[in-house]
């Protein structure tokens, strides 16, 4: 199979003497560091550490799920499990996972910057995360919460007698650490771009990300104020939310909603944004429509915020409301629909190859595609009614979140692996990890719809007979996945020390970052570029490639 | 360069290298450090109109509702000191766009006092707040904690209880308007300590323009706060 993996010789290349990661040494020079890449870094090892604790209590729901009874774990333990399986998935993995990784990794180097515009907010930002996190745990360790991810009102500020206020303080503070990366970002991209890199010269990971980050800025702060008035009526008893003083418990899922809508694209926008730069690569191809898939993220973006009463359609909401909020749903589809046809017309007559980051955004081409269309039997107002609460809906957010987002983290973390570290990963191996959690993935979610249209409801510990068969393949699945999963860590771990020395561009790839030395320097450029070429312009590659030949040779 | 303070000729010297000691290094040029330090507070006050915006929207809804709950609960604040702390914020705003020019204009000694003053209203205003929170707990109008609808009795149970709502949302507004008034207060302390240094007063002045962004943010928070929440339908008191 044809290859445009490019390295160095290896028996005489070596990682270049100077590069962010030896620049400074010590535990203070991490912690107190500055360097978008370091806190990039940082940002990595602890996501991927909260990823394991969330994937374990998944681990646990899905072993109580394999047996009809509840046998395993207690109905209350068990809403905990997946409470916390939510809670940190959703707050402390997927929020950040690519933009406070990779994004932070790359936008600055990506527009030809030094820095982020902010980086001691960038650094304090990660502090926020680690004070989330630990309050996260904190409230795991003193017995757990029980409310599922979305703290609905009045069971979370009457009803129940875990730690609401320790986890709703945790998800305050960890939103604010993503209200900063946002800021960061978008002041970055819109004041900090190298002279000729104009915004349709930026690859659409950039834009992706963007888009993303108008959403933290402006979503997050709702919640934050959502959860306060839940905190302050657990005190101290306001009444803003509780029907017994004339408040009501739906504007409670109004502004939560509001947030927490918006969130599953600031999950989703960036991981589209890494998929582009990989079909681009692996194709040897311009993406496909450029513009159009740069707008298509701010589309996403805007429509993003006015359709949040979809996951309301059975509260109570009126009729009328219902069904614009219904119709509304049904046009984010529209520029989602324009990313999937523009990577396929860019793969159409490309130079394909199929290295491992190809391989994960092939599995998120489809199962995005999956999870986005299930979404539309969500948006219709009848279906919603038989298939919202099930498991549909399960398989549904899972298909877009795992089998979208989690591909795109990995094929991200691998195509950019070499740029992070300076050396390659084991090719075989990562090609049989992403084979792994395809298979893993199609056998734990696939069954889950087929349950939640048999009407098996979400978020009970036990379950009629009738469903073990498609609950056995489920977890089966799952520990497919798990092991998916293992194996990258595993293997990553390895090559930073045994992986071959990647050299600058492994990939032939044509952005600003790969034309730096891997890993590169603290500040990126010792000189800020010039640009004078569009995004994706191979010919541009080739012809500068050819001249550092005649100008060496 | 017109030094119109020349009171430190150590200070002077600073001033004649092409870099302010503020310049960060991976900024390009000084004029790309100060766009990006106000572009960033910008974005920052409309996450902060978000933040409030839940409680306006809340607000907005509950007042269609319970109007006559609103209109009756509303007349139990004071409009006299409602209004004298929003004459004491203005001035206070007053005071922070004053030592925004003391900045510019490189006068050290007027800077400290200016902000000094603008934190003494600020001060002033919280306690006067301390005032009308204290009444309200010795009317019985805090929900949750010592509540009773005996006030408004004229109005039936059924709407009197929904006096809670209103009094719910005077405490998480004013409550959220006044911690940022303390967030702001503690920095202008520290600005104060930094201002004496002269650290402002050389021509870096982007902390204290945007800090001043930040404190007329919230004053004009308040400027909506006070007609929501005292100068309901007057009409009917």
């Amino acid at each position: 199979m044809s290859t445009i993996v490019s390295l160095p010789d290896q028996s005489t290349a070596a990682l270049p003497k100077r590069n962010y990661l030896n620049a400074e040494h010590g535990l203070l020079s991490w912690l107190l560091t500055g360097d978008h890449k370091r806190i990039a870094m940082l940002y990595l090892i602890s996501i991927t550490g909260f990823f394991f604790l969330g994937g374990a209590f998944a681990g646990l729901v899905r072993l109580e799920l394999l047996t009809p009874a509840g046998d395993l774990l207690a109905a209350d333990t068990y809403n905990k499990m997946f409470t916390m399986h939510g809670i940190v998935m959703v707050f402390l993995f997927l929020v950040p996972s690519v933009p406070a990784t990779l994004g932070n990794f790359l936008i600055p180097i990506m527009i030809g910057a030094k820095d982020l515009a902010f980086p001691k907010i960038n650094l304090l930002s990660w502090y926020l995360y680690l004070v989330g996190g630990t309050f996260t745990l904190t409230a795991l360790v003193l017995g757990g919460v029980d409310t599922g991810w979305t703290f609905t009102t009045p069971l979370s500020t009457h009803y129940l007698n875990t730690h609401v206020i320790t986890t709703g303080l945790a998800i305050f503070v960890a939103g604010f650490s993503s209200i900063f990366t946002g800021l960061n970002f978008i002041v970055t991209i819109h004041r900090m771009r190298a002279p000729g890199m104009t915004w349709f010269r930026m690859p659409l990971f950039v834009w992706s990300n963007y888009a993303a980050s108008i959403l933290m800025v402006l979503g997050t702060p709702v919640l934050a104020i959502a959860i306060v008035l839940v905190v302050l009526e657990r005190t101290i008893g306001l009444g803003v939310f509780d029907p017994a003083k004339g408040g009501d418990p739906l504007l409670f899922q109004h502004l939560f909603w509001f947030y927490s809508h918006p969130a599953v694209y600031i999950m989703i926008l960036p991981g589209m944004g890494v998929i582009s730069e990989v079909i681009a690569n692996f194709s040897r191809k311009r993406v496909f429509g450029y513009t159009a898939v740069a707008f298509s993220s701010v589309a996403i973006a805007v429509f993003g915020f006015f359709v949040w009463a979809h996951h309301m359609f059975i509260m109570g909401v009126s009729n009328y409301s219902a069904l614009v909020f219904s119709l509304l749903t049904m046009l984010v589809a529209v520029p989602s629909a324009i990313k999937i046809f523009n990577w396929s017309a860019t793969l159409y007559k490309g130079s394909i190859t199929f290295e491992t980051p190809m391989l994960y955004a092939f599995g998120f081409i489809g199962l995005f595609t999956i999870g986005g269309l299930t979404g539309v039997f969500l948006g219709s107002l009848g279906m919603d009614i038989h298939l919202t609460e099930t498991y549909f809906i399960v398989a549904h957010f899972h298909f877009v979140m795992v089998g979208g987002m989690l591909m795109a983290f990995l094929a991200g973390i691998h195509f950019w692996w070499p740029k992070m570290t300076g050396r390659m990963y084991p090719e075989s191996l990562s090609k049989l990890a992403a084979v792994t959690t395809f298979i893993g993935f199609i056998l734990t979610f696939f069954p889950q719809f087929i349950l939640g249209y048999l009407g098996m409801p979400r978020r009970y510990h036990a379950y009629p007979a009738d469903y073990q068969v498609l609950n056995v393949l489920s977890t089966a699945g799952a520990t497919v996945l798990g092991v998916g999963y293992l194996l990258p860590i595993l293997y990553l771990a390895w090559s930073l020390k045994y992986g071959e020395i990647a050299g600058p561009n492994p990939w032939q790839a044509t952005g600003l970052e790969w034309q730096l030395q891997s890993p590169p320097v603290t500040e990126n450029f010792t000189e800020i570029p010039y640009v004078d070429y569009e995004a994706y312009d191979f010919e541009w590659l080739a012809h500068k490639q050819k001249q550092e030949v005649t100008t060496v040779g | 360069m017109v030094a119109t303070q020349p009171s430190d000729l150590h200070e002077e010297h600073e001033h004649e290298h092409v870099h302010l000691p503020q310049h960060r290094h991976h900024f390009e040029t000084e004029e790309q450090q100060r766009e990006a330090a106000s572009f960033g507070m910008w974005l920052f006050l409309l996450t902060e109109i978000m933040f409030f915006g839940g409680l306006f929207m809340a607000y907005l809804l509950y007042r269609n509702w319970y109007n006559p709950a609103f209109v009756a609960a509303s007349h139990t604040l004071s409009i006299k000191l409602g209004a004298l702390n929003t004459a004491i914020l203005i001035t206070s705003g007053f005071c922070m766009a004053l030592a925004v020019w003391a900045a510019e204009t490189r006068r050290r000694k007027a800077l400290v006092n200016l902000l000094g003053l603008t934190n003494l209203f600020g001060i002033a205003f919280l306690v006067v707040k301390y005032f009308e929170y204290a009444e309200k707990w010795q009317d019985s109008h805090v929900p949750g904690l010592k509540f009773s609808i005996a006030d408004f009795g004229k109005l039936g149970v059924d709407m009197a209880q929904k006096t809670q709502v209103y009094y719910s949302l005077y405490f998480a507004m004013t409550g959220m308007h006044a911690l940022h008034m303390i967030i702001g207060i503690v920095l202008i302390f520290w600005y104060m300590v930094r201002a004496n240094r002269g650290e402002f007063t050389e021509g870096y002045v982007a902390p204290i323009e945007n800090f001043g962004l930040y404190w007329h943010f919230v004053d004009i928070v308040w400027i909506f706060l006070f007609p929501l929440l005292y100068l309901i339908d007057l009409g009917a008191k």
